[in-house]
């Protein structure tokens, strides 16, 4: 796949000048894409560089607010995925649009309209079988969703888009949920449809799949294209500086470390994700008071899940937890939090504040169990209030009163309010997952200053982060997370953009 | 030039208070308004009929009385139906966990007391009809806790057993063998009837103002209410913070179907005495109504419940007044709710037209 | 004995006519994901319509023609609540069912003749009579298949109909869809709200026509509470029927059974309490969602439109 192609002159898509924004984030700006009939393109980048926006937009998801996109030399516009089927064009998502209690036939031709009124079931299922054996794809058209493994499942999304007629196929991270087996059936699956003149976008992080897939790369950073370059004239360092390579924003002054007691220690933990696939492999880590250690990695290698089997929302499958020497393996989140744990989640509006609520209210999650705050079951609404005016006033959050329910105000504020929420009740342990996702400058700041404040002050901070800014300007020592396992453990000064690039993209050094 | 237009909704900015507190009493002048077609169509007078109306649910002290007898039932299982809604458990089981209380104190009342000193016998009646409801209840809601059974499905096929239990319980075994016919069961000694306030209105009155007190300070004060407050707007910002959540809302439906129970247990110890046909009039369905129009706010369904009975109650009125059918009233119930439904997504949206 | 079975059967598929298109309909309604409660209401207003309707015009047909038309207003109010206005379900439900009970009383109480004091109670109406197809009406228990009214027999056809469009057409699979998962269809071009529309609209009208037959073929004429309870029923048999149109009438004769049944056990004399028999469709029901739900979380086989309840809304992006 990497031998040069005789390219045809004449691109089968292009994408000229594409700009989309969301309110506050400007997903892409300005971008360009060029897809050949029977290549695969890689588009690189960590989350939020702006390749599913792309993608989404490309399939009609999403209206660009400027741009052009030419399909076969001719202008077009895609309002909807009806439109982009109609011209050739589908996605396999990372969430599988699939039905589960129906069987795999049924799916593939869901929502067709140029099919009889009793469609004909032998036909289908006859069809369905002559493209599975010609693109390698494993089928059995009478099976149910359900009873099929996850790469089964993928092999039906690509079906169902080679049976409407996709020429150009769209893979969100394709590989994020199969084995290693699978992935190099899907391989096999890739160059069969491109020697047919089929092209591929893969969307991805992993340095593996661009240089064993692709046949040329885009790397995106922050809504823009940063290069283009042939897979087979580049190199994986390359890209990994192209992909999180940029200039430091701040430094901020850190005093130097003086760490104490171990407060946190994972011992070869494993877990699993919502799918039922692993997600956390054989995980050991410790983090020490008066320390901050960084988890570095694209999100969706297990972030979630380390956060969460520590904070107790999670099952572990094997391993054991300690916090501060006792174990609190699959402990409650009620038991974890009294052992001295806060967590500040990645989720803010799902789980981290309750939107329809007062931001008093909200602040007061955690101290409501105790004094001040309560007697003996009964609240004290007053001294509720002025709690919360004393952190509004200190995290200098933006509310129009205390009482304002939470939803309403932006995310940046609704994320100091979680922070005052959590640091005040911290008692030795606090995690904190992309806490400062979405924010603008000063809110950033803000918020890493405060864990600052935290370590200084003697606890133990767990910092997950995709922002390799704040990993080495707060952390201590930055731990790498890939498909579940810890990459490599670094001190902060001696972890270079470079390396983390090519760790987190799943390269051993 | 290909325009389409389509219609968008936008999460407003800010939630609009006037609206919450507005939207009701919108509905109910809709409601009214759209009443009053109905009768000039089936050829009677709107405001005749209104007016007759309002004079037979507060026009005497004897019809306010009458009308406070409905009232606290619908308040009682209103305060039920609405502790539950809170949780996001759409118990519709109120009218079943209301006849399993009368049953219950129907037992009491009837072969008790023999055994038992006559002062304990109306506090036990009240506290097993308390019971029973809160079981009728709890069985739907750990179904759900533990196994995730859809409790809409469950508290309705209840609300049957219950109905059909207390049917053949005053038709069988627990007939007044002196009967004279009629199908029921034997008056309760007068040491198990709730002592009478005026009228045919009894203490129950109390208790539901009272435990609508109870509620008010529960959720704005307690605790227990606050993290119940939390389970139903957000399970999953509930559990990350530690709440309980199986537990509580096992817990809470107790208390809803205890409520209700109560309600049932003073229809029979406060107005019939005796157990038989009429106990289940469909309180437990109005007090859906009840709750969601009070917006699940306990004072609140105080005053919808009053609003309710004299609907019922003027409906009675007009019927004996004006010859009009006293469905009036159930018409005018069922049709409260409809603006209000309609308008509901008002507060929280706005409406946008989209050209593309 | 035969003739005891026979007599049985006749009266139960009589009872249970109504049911099985309520439950057809409420099957239909909720497969796209919406719960609608008000089926006692709607059954009630449909049958006092199809009876006034009936009487003054002297043809039972347009008293169908008003039941398909009331059923399928008061289906599309709470589509138009649940679907456009993303209201409550069971709230919307319950408000219809006070409504449309509340309403048809008054009606019942207000459209009669003067000469019978404005009511509709105690009138005769145009019926539908039972039509005895001759010699297949004579086969021992069977036959009682063939001693029925019109609308009966349109049961036949039907419900086969029915089963033979929600599983094996191209508008059934979608409408599978969108009651499994509005996300997927809606990706897959289906419009999602228009589905959820359609087929509350289409439960509804046969929901009427369950009225229709017992104002004008079961009782008939027209009597207060008329229903006896049936539109709860119906929630019942749905689950029962696991949501398939084919079981409806299984169902349908279990509960319609039972009643008739109860009556013979009485008669000959045993112990057993008729109440207890006639809870038990309401345990089962029950124990079937009890077991149904719990099996579901093993293997996601039989179960509830996944997406029943809940209401769909894709946002602007």
């Amino acid at each position: 796949m990497n031998q040069a192609k005789v390219t045809p002159t004449s691109p089968i898509l292009e994408m000229r000048h594409i700009s989309k924004h969301f309110p506050g984030v400007l997903a892409n700006s300005d971008v360009n894409l060029l897809l050949y009939p029977g290549e695969v393109l890689a588009l690189l980048g960590e989350n939020g560089a702006g390749k599913s926006t792309l993608m989404n937009v490309l399939v009609g998801l999403y209206r660009p607010d400027a741009g052009e996109i030419w399909v076969r030399g001719r202008r077009v516009e895609i309002h909807s995925p009806r439109d982009a089927a109609a011209l050739g064009i589908g996605m396999v998502h990372q969430n599988f649009k699939l039905v589960p209690t129906m069987t795999v036939a049924e799916n593939i031709i869901l929502g067709l309209t140029d099919l009889p009124f009793v469609p004909k079931m032998d036909e289908v299922c006859a069809r369905i079988r002559d493209i599975a054996a010609r693109y390698a794809l494993t089928c059995d058209p009478h099976a149910y969703i359900w009873q099929l493994s996850v790469g089964e499942q993928q092999h039906v999304e690509i079906l169902k888009l080679i049976y409407r007629g996709a020429d150009i196929l769209i893979l969100d991270e394709p590989t994020a949920v199969l084995t290693p087996q699978e992935a190099r059936d899907l391989a096999a699956v890739i160059k069969v449809m491109t020697d047919e003149g089929k092209s591929a976008i893969f969307i991805t992080h992993k340095m593996e799949e661009v240089m064993a897939f692709s046949d040329r790369v885009q790397v995106l950073q922050n809504g823009k294209v940063v290069a283009a370059r042939r897979t087979a004239e580049t190199t994986p360092q390359e890209l990994a500086r192209l992909m999180v390579g940029r200039e430091v924003l701040f430094r901020l002054e850190k005093a130097a470390q003086t760490p104490g007691a171990t407060m946190l220690e994972l011992r070869g933990v494993c877990a699993d994700n919502d799918k039922g696939l692993p997600a956390l492999r054989n995980i050991a880590l410790t983090v020490r008071r008066g320390e901050i250690i960084g988890i570095a990695g694209v999100a969706g290698n297990g972030q979630r899940e380390l956060a969460e089997v520590i904070a107790g929302l999670r099952r572990v499958t094997a391993g054991e937890i300690l916090i501060e020497g006792r174990p609190t393996t699959n402990q409650s989140p009620f038991d974890v939090i009294r052992a001295g744990v806060s967590h500040i989640p990645a989720d803010r509006i799902g789980m981290g504040a309750v939107g329809s609520m007062a931001v008093s209210d909200n602040i007061a999650m955690k101290g409501y169990r105790k004094t001040p705050l309560a007697d003996h079951g009964i609240l004290h609404p007053q001294r509720i209030l002025d709690f919360a005016r004393k952190m509004i006033d200190t995290f200098r959050i933006a509310t129009p009163s205390p009482q304002t329910h939470i939803k309403f105000l932006s995310g940046g504020n609704i994320q100091k309010a979680i922070l005052a929420r959590e640091i005040d009740a911290c008692a030795g342990l606090l995690i904190a997952v992309y806490p400062s996702r979405g924010l603008d400058v000063g809110a950033t700041e803000a918020v890493r200053k405060r864990l600052l404040e935290q370590r200084d002050a003697g606890r133990a901070v767990l910092l997950i982060s995709e922002d390799l800014d704040e990993l080495t300007s707060v952390a201590d020592a930055i731990a790498v997370l890939f498909e579940g396992r810890v990459m490599d453990v670094l001190p902060s000064d001696q972890a270079d953009v470079e390396t983390l690039g090519l760790l987190m993209a799943g390269v051993k050094a | 030039m290909n325009q389409k237009v389509s219609i968008v909704f936008e999460k407003r900015e800010s939630l609009s208070r006037q609206a919450s507190l507005l939207v009701p009493v919108l509905s109910f002048g809709v409601s009214l308004t759209l009443g009053a077609i109905l009768l000039l169509l089936s050829g009677a007078n709107p405001l005749a009929t209104y007016a007759a109306m309002a004079r037979g649910a507060f026009g005497s002290w004897r019809n306010i009385t009458e009308t406070l007898v409905k009232a606290a039932p619908l308040m009682l299982t209103g305060l039920g139906v609405s502790i539950a809604f809170r949780m996001r458990f759409w118990n519709i089981g109120a009218e079943g966990q209301l006849v399993m209380g009368g049953v219950a104190a129907a037992w009491v009342g009837l072969f008790w007391s023999q055994a038992l000193p006559e002062w304990t016998l109306l506090p036990l009646a009240l506290l097993l009809g308390v019971l029973a409801g809160a079981l009728w209840a709890g069985v739907p809601a750990t179904l759900k806790a533990a196994l995730k059974v859809d409790e809409t499905l469950t508290t309705l096929m209840l609300n049957y057993v219950a109905i059909l239990y207390y049917q053949y319980l005053f038709n069988g075994p627990w007939r007044d063998p002196h009967g004279y016919g009629f199908p029921g069961t034997a008056q309760f000694p007068a040491a198990a009837w709730l002592p009478r306030l005026s009228g045919r209105l009894h203490v129950g009155l109390i208790f539901a103002l009272l435990l609508a007190g109870v509620l008010w300070f529960i959720f704005k004060y307690t605790r227990w209410g606050f993290e119940l407050k939390i389970i139903g707007e957000n399970q999953t910002a509930a559990r990350y913070l530690g709440i309980k959540i199986g537990r509580n809302i096992v817990l809470a439906l107790l208390l809803s179907g205890a409520l209700s129970g109560l309600a049932g247990a003073g229809e029979v110890l406060g107005i019939s005495h005796r157990l038989q046909q009429g106990l289940s009039l469909g309180y437990g369905y109005t007090a859906v109504i009840v709750a969601w129009m009070a917006q699940l706010n306990p004072l609140a369904v105080v005053f919808v419940a009053v609003l309710m009975a004299a609907l019922l109650v003027g409906g009675d009125q007009v019927q004996i007044m004006m010859g009009l059918p006293s469905s009036v009233g159930v018409v005018l119930q069922g049709m409260i709710l409809i603006p209000m439904l309609a308008g509901s997504l008002f507060t929280e949206y706005r409406i946008r037209v989209v050209r593309k | 004995m035969l003739a005891l079975l026979t007599s049985i059967l006749t009266i139960t598929l009589r009872a249970g006519t109504s049911l099985v298109y309520a439950t057809v309909g409420e099957i239909y309604t909720e497969r796209s994901g919406i719960l609608n409660l008000g089926l006692e209401g709607m059954m009630l207003l449909s049958a006092v319509a199809a009876f006034a309707t009936g009487y003054y015009s002297g043809s039972p047909w347009l008293g169908v023609l008003a039941a398909l038309l009331v059923g399928g207003l008061l289906a599309t109010l709470h589509a138009f609540l649940t679907v456009t206005m993303r209201a409550n379900q069971v709230v919307s439900g319950l408000s219809i069912t006070l409504f449309g009970s509340g309403l048809a009383s008054f009606l019942g109480q207000r459209l009669g003749p003067a000469s019978n004091n404005n009511y509709l109670v105690g009138l005769i109406g145009p019926k539908f009579s039972v039509m005895e197809i001759p010699l297949l009406s004579q086969i021992p228990v069977l036959g009682a298949l063939f001693k029925q009214d019109i609308l009966t027999y349109l049961i036949y056809l039907i419900v086969p109909l029915a089963w033979f469009y929600l599983y094996k057409t191209r508008n059934g699979l979608n409408l599978r869809a969108v009651g499994e998962s509005p996300e997927t269809a809606d990706a897959m071009g289906i419009d999602v709200l228009r589905v959820r529309y359609r087929y509350t609209l289409l439960g509804g009208m046969l929901v009427g026509l369950g009225g229709a037959h017992l104002s004008l073929a079961y009782t008939p004429g027209w009597a207060e509470n008329i229903t006896g309870g049936r539109g709860w029923i119906v929630i019942a048999l749905v689950i029962f029927a696991m949501w398939n149109p084919a079981r409806a009438i299984l169902g349908a004769i279990l509960f319609g059974g039972i009643n008739a049944v109860q009556f013979r056990l009485q008669a000959a004399g045993t112990t057993l309490p008729p109440a207890f028999l006639n809870m038990l469709p309401y345990l089962m029901t029950i124990f079937v969602l009890v077991v149904m739900t719990w099996w579901e979380t093993l293997s996601k086989r039989i179960g509830a439109p996944a997406a029943l309840g809940t209401a769909y809304m894709r946002e602007e992006k």
